[in-house]
């Protein structure tokens, strides 16, 4: 789940999702879902001529099986908040773990 | 679902978690029903999208129905072929797709509607077809020797199993 609250934070942010099928994608982060996938508002595509089929589309909702990286905007990431959240999750999960046996 | 603004705040987190190691002050969160797969499809219902799926089709077409795993009807649809610098329809109807056949959807700007960038001509199906069917052997073929190659030098593959295109 921390992916997923990270990524809601990314709200309305430019970011630049690669697919599997190398296609890169920039758009705005409107929303995303907990398979992370995502959806993007303004979009362009890099090698747009490559891709002439996403050229009369405006938004797009990507699913999150399909996307290889998503490239963020270094300034909208607080390094250390996700760190500590990482270890806050991991000890849940460690202190859960430890209940269950 | 589709009226709640960025400025309605979600519920605060609940207070005083007692065996929680203490955290960062809250964030102030977005409401939670923004962020679900119906919300995000539910915006997207009776429009006209182009659906990109996993073995390379593109299907243009109105989104009439969906549900939580991402299985979308599409009504009025039309198989877009693009091949060199041709491009051709196909009509095809109604269309029930599996969800994780899926790669992407994409709204059509209707102030855009069937724009196809400039070197793209429309051909005559029975044209494009051919010329797909051809392209598409002939990158079997290549895959089939380089997924070869790779799996001598002990490779297996980027996709093995599940061609993306």
């Amino acid at each position: 789940m921390l992916f997923f609250s990270f990524f809601k934070t990314l709200v309305n942010h430019e970011v630049t999702v690669e697919l599997k099928n190398d296609i890169s994608i920039r758009g705005t982060l409107k929303s995303v879902d907990q398979y992370l996938n995502i959806k993007l508002d303004d979009i362009s595509v890099v090698d747009e001529l490559k891709y002439p089929h996403l050229s009369s589309v405006k938004n797009v909702f990507i699913r999150g099986s399909v996307v290889r990286y998503v490239h963020l905007p270094a300034a909208a990431v607080d390094t250390p908040l996700l760190e500590d959240a990482t270890r806050r999750e991991a000890s849940q999960t460690a202190a859960k773990a430890k209940q269950g046996t | 679902m589709e009226n709640l603004s960025l400025h309605d705040a979600g519920p605060q987190p609940p207070g005083g978690g007692q065996q929680m190691p203490p955290g960062p002050p809250p964030v102030p969160q977005l409401p939670p029903q923004m962020f679900t797969t119906a919300a995000q499809l539910l915006d997207l219902t009776d429009k006209k999208l182009m659906v990109s799926l996993r073995d390379g089709r593109k299907l243009i077409g109105v989104l009439r129905s969906w549900d939580q795993f991402g299985n979308l009807v599409l009504q009025d649809t039309v198989e877009r072929l693009f091949v060199q610098n041709l491009y051709a329809d196909i009509d095809r109807g109604l269309f029930l797709v599996r969800g994780e056949n899926v790669l992407l959807l994409g709204e059509i700007d209707l102030d855009k509607d069937d724009y196809v960038p400039a070197p793209f001509e429309l051909g005559s199906v029975e044209k494009v077809f051919a010329l797909k069917k051809a392209e598409e052997q002939d990158r079997k073929k290549t895959d089939k020797r380089r997924h070869r190659k790779l799996a001598e030098l002990g490779f297996e593959g980027e996709h093995q199993g599940e061609a993306i295109l």
